[in-house]
């Protein structure tokens, strides 16, 4: 079962190296892991989709929340949430396909964002099954190069969440 | 006020209430060492890191303290990391500070640089790289509140040396801290299965470990095991936390536990586990560990909840504030059966005991721990090493009261004793201190005697010496068909040693010298070391093989008895 874990991580060197080291030391299998930017400069936000096949989710986020810069960790598998994964795909294209490609990827809101003599790079994002659906159709035509992303994720509705910065965090500029 | 990098160090230990550091100085932490002349610290000059860092651990246990060792860059920093190691395994509150290279050449291969924060990053609770003076103070406040909040740990700080060298502002009180996390409110319906699972059990069981001292927990242990009829059985850091001479107290649970409480534990319908991680030493193999027993589990850190063991009602907290809001509330039982059954175990064990069995001349370890015991009247600190005395004296030194065992237990450090109990002595400079160490683990770190001198302390020292690497080559007799590789051991002529340092030194050979020799090294009043040649091929008992059911265990043959032991040349 994959599980998608969120955190709010505090944003300073070496984070990423303690949780990358918390999952390999403890053998906690990682499926993706992204991070980046959140609303307040201080923090980062990750989001990681571990595999729970031999360690149950729950038991990964309180490892997790042993980390001294991490501040909070949700499990939103089961919340609604708005997920997305973005694919640069390059695939073979000779110029008489372009079109072809070009409207498969639309069908997926995908788009060519680079055209080379002989393939295209074409640009999706979506959640892990769209982008998986657009792949399988265009491997026959031979994918050259691909990079995901890997899933970042956040909560659906207004309800308040302790994955944000408080308004007081914010307020003091964090 | 504007102080040196070098000065903030040692303004903030003082702020933190350290008087004591262990220590090794060197090319980068040289300015912190410099400044170290003007404060009121004592700092105890160690003859290798590695004892620096056993001595914080071992001062941090004796006294509840946050333990502190200081080293240079480079190899200074990685003598330090199995002494970190250990404190993690064992969750010592403990700072260590390091020198770095200058901040210029970070990155470079520069002279004597490791990455330390790198190298350290899983044997550390959190650890800082420091490259500018005015981290210096907010990571130090920080890391002594890392260091104690919730369940306690290593923590390092590594600072450049031209940070150590310059100066800025230091102002203790605008510097954050750490706040930790608030405590968690238990859920209620988890309280009231708990609750239940009491109130219904007919053979319940109290395993208690090292959190029951961590959270000062031992009076509401005592009254909740008095109140449920609840016997109690003792992780090996747990020993102290709960009085081995009190009727409900059962000893040491495990590998090396007594056969009874193993057995006790499999017969359980409810297992009710008190700060202890179910480390595999304690559960043998999970697959078919307390089968019968639900379990209900309190413990501060919530990952190690349903880690090993799955539990059916996890209350994670601080077990002192958890039980006290639980008492009123918890059912008075009796469970005269269950206690008598656990009775009949104790009769069979204490037929196979060899406390019980004649010495016929020859010297065994567990006579030597038992009169040790019966000589200091079970009031000393004991500081034991790893390997066979350890569990010996885990199983016939009695520790009535908590922090009166100091051992090695998560990580199994051999060269723990010594320094371990330099820090002891050093934080309880009253208490009666005894090292018990085997000739292997002791000969890895001898050399902090000169320590022990230098400092003038008064610490007795029981080798346990049998020639051997005595546990591993217990494992060859048991599992490896007698095939004693590498495990013969060859040691000095200890009493010399001893003398080579200015330590008493006597030789023990016979079982009825044991109590005199030790009554004269307590009445001495200075240091001693007593070389106690025991059984060379005697073997712990029980023992419950690695991943082994925990009730299948290898006991002490009946008839064998001591004539088939070997006997020394």
């Amino acid at each position: 079962m994959k599980h998608t874990l969120v955190a709010r991580v505090k944003h300073q060197p070496g984070v990423l190296s303690r949780v990358s080291g918390l999952f390999r030391r403890r053998a906690f299998n990682i499926d993706t892991l992204t991070v980046g930017g959140s609303e307040a400069p201080d923090y980062a936000r990750m989001t990681i989709v571990v595999d729970t096949l031999r360690t149950p989710a729950a038991l990964v986020a309180a490892n997790l929340r042993k980390l001294i810069p991490v501040v909070e960790v949700i499990d939103v598998t089961h919340m609604p949430t708005v997920e997305r994964d973005l694919a640069l795909i390059r695939v073979k294209c000779a110029p008489s396909e372009r079109a072809e490609v070009a409207g498969l990827a639309d069908i997926f809101r995908g788009r060519v964002v680079d055209v080379a003599a002989d393939s295209v790079i074409v640009e999706v994002t979506g959640d892990a099954e769209k982008l998986d659906g657009l792949l399988d159709l265009l491997r026959p035509r031979g994918i050259i190069e691909m990079v995901r992303t890997g899933k970042v994720a956040m909560l659906r509705g207004t309800a308040s969440s302790s994955l944000r910065t408080s308004a007081t965090e914010l307020a003091k500029g964090a | 006020m504007i102080r040196t990098g070098g000065q903030i160090v040692w303004e903030c230990l003082v702020r933190e209430g350290v008087d004591t550091v262990f220590g090794y100085p060197g090319g980068c932490i040289l300015p912190a060492y410099d400044a170290m002349l003007e404060y009121p610290v004592h700092h105890v000059l160690v003859r290798h890191e590695q004892g620096a860092a056993h001595m914080a651990d071992g001062y941090a246990r004796a006294s509840g303290k946050v333990g502190v060792a200081v080293a240079t860059s480079g190899p200074g920093a990685t003598n330090l990391t199995t002494g970190i190691a250990n404190a993690m395994m064992d969750s010592i509150p403990t700072v260590f500070i390091t020198g770095q290279v200058s901040s210029k050449v970070l990155g470079t291969d520069a002279f004597q640089e490791t990455d330390v924060t790198g190298i350290t990053l899983p044997i550390t609770k959190h650890n800082a790289l420091v490259t500018d003076v005015r981290e210096i103070g907010p990571a130090i406040k920080e890391a002594f509140g890392i260091a104690r909040a919730g369940r306690p740990g290593p923590v390092l700080v590594d600072i450049c040396k031209d940070a150590l060298q310059a100066s800025t502002d230091y102002d203790w009180d605008s510097y954050p801290g750490y706040e930790g996390d608030p405590p968690r409110s238990l859920r209620k319906e988890d309280v009231q299965t708990a609750l239940d699972l009491i109130a219904n059990a007919k053979r319940p069981l109290i395993l208690a470990g090292h959190g029951v001292m961590k959270s000062g927990a031992m009076a509401v242990v005592q009254a909740f095991a008095e109140k449920t009829n609840t016997p109690v059985a003792l992780t090996l850091l747990g020993l102290g936390g709960f009085p081995a001479s009190h009727p409900l107290c059962l000893g040491m649970m495990g590998m090396h536990g007594e056969a009874f409480v193993n057995v006790a534990i499999q017969e359980a319908d409810l297992l009710i586990a008190f700060g202890m991680r179910f480390d595999d030493r304690v559960t043998g193999k999970l697959s078919t560990y307390a089968l019968n027993a639900k379990k209900i589990h309190i413990e501060i850190d919530a990952s190690e909840v349903g880690k090993n063991v799955r539990v059916d009602a996890a209350l994670v907290g601080d077990l002192r504030t958890v039980l006290e809001s639980l008492m009123p509330e918890v059912p008075s039982r009796q469970h005269p059966e269950w206690h008598a059954r656990i009775e009949e175990g104790k009769a069979q064990t204490r037929s196979l005991d060899i406390i019980s069995r004649p010495d016929e001349g020859r010297l065994l370890a567990a006579h030597v721990i038992h009169d040790l015991w019966r000589a200091t009247k079970g009031n000393a600190i004991v500081v034991t090493d790893v390997g066979q005395h350890q569990m010996w004296e885990a199983q016939y030194y009695a520790h009535e009261k908590p922090r009166t065992l100091i051992t090695s237990g998560g990580l199994g450090t051999m060269g723990f004793a010594l320094p371990a109990a330099i820090g002891a002595k050093m934080a309880r400079p009253d208490a009666e201190v005894w090292v018990v160490a085997g000739d292997g683990g002791f000969q890895m770190t001898q050399c902090e005697l000169a320590t022990l001198q230098q400092e003038k302390l008064d610490i007795k020292i029981a080798i346990i010496n049998n020639g051997f690497l005595g546990m591993v080559r217990q494992w060859q007799e048991f599992f490896y068909a007698k095939r004693y590789s590498a495990t013969p051991i060859l040691s000095p002529d200890f009493v010399k040693l001893a003398d080579a340092y200015g330590i008493a030194g006597h030789r023990v050979s016979h079982r009825n010298d044991v109590i005199p020799t030790v009554e004269a090294a307590r009445a001495s009043g200075r240091a001693t070391l007593i070389d106690f040649r025991v059984e060379q091929e005697e073997s712990v008992y029980p023992m419950v093989p690695a991943g082994a059911d925990l009730d299948a265990m290898i006991r002490r043959p009946a008839a064998v008895a001591v004539e088939a032991l070997g006997v020394r040349a």
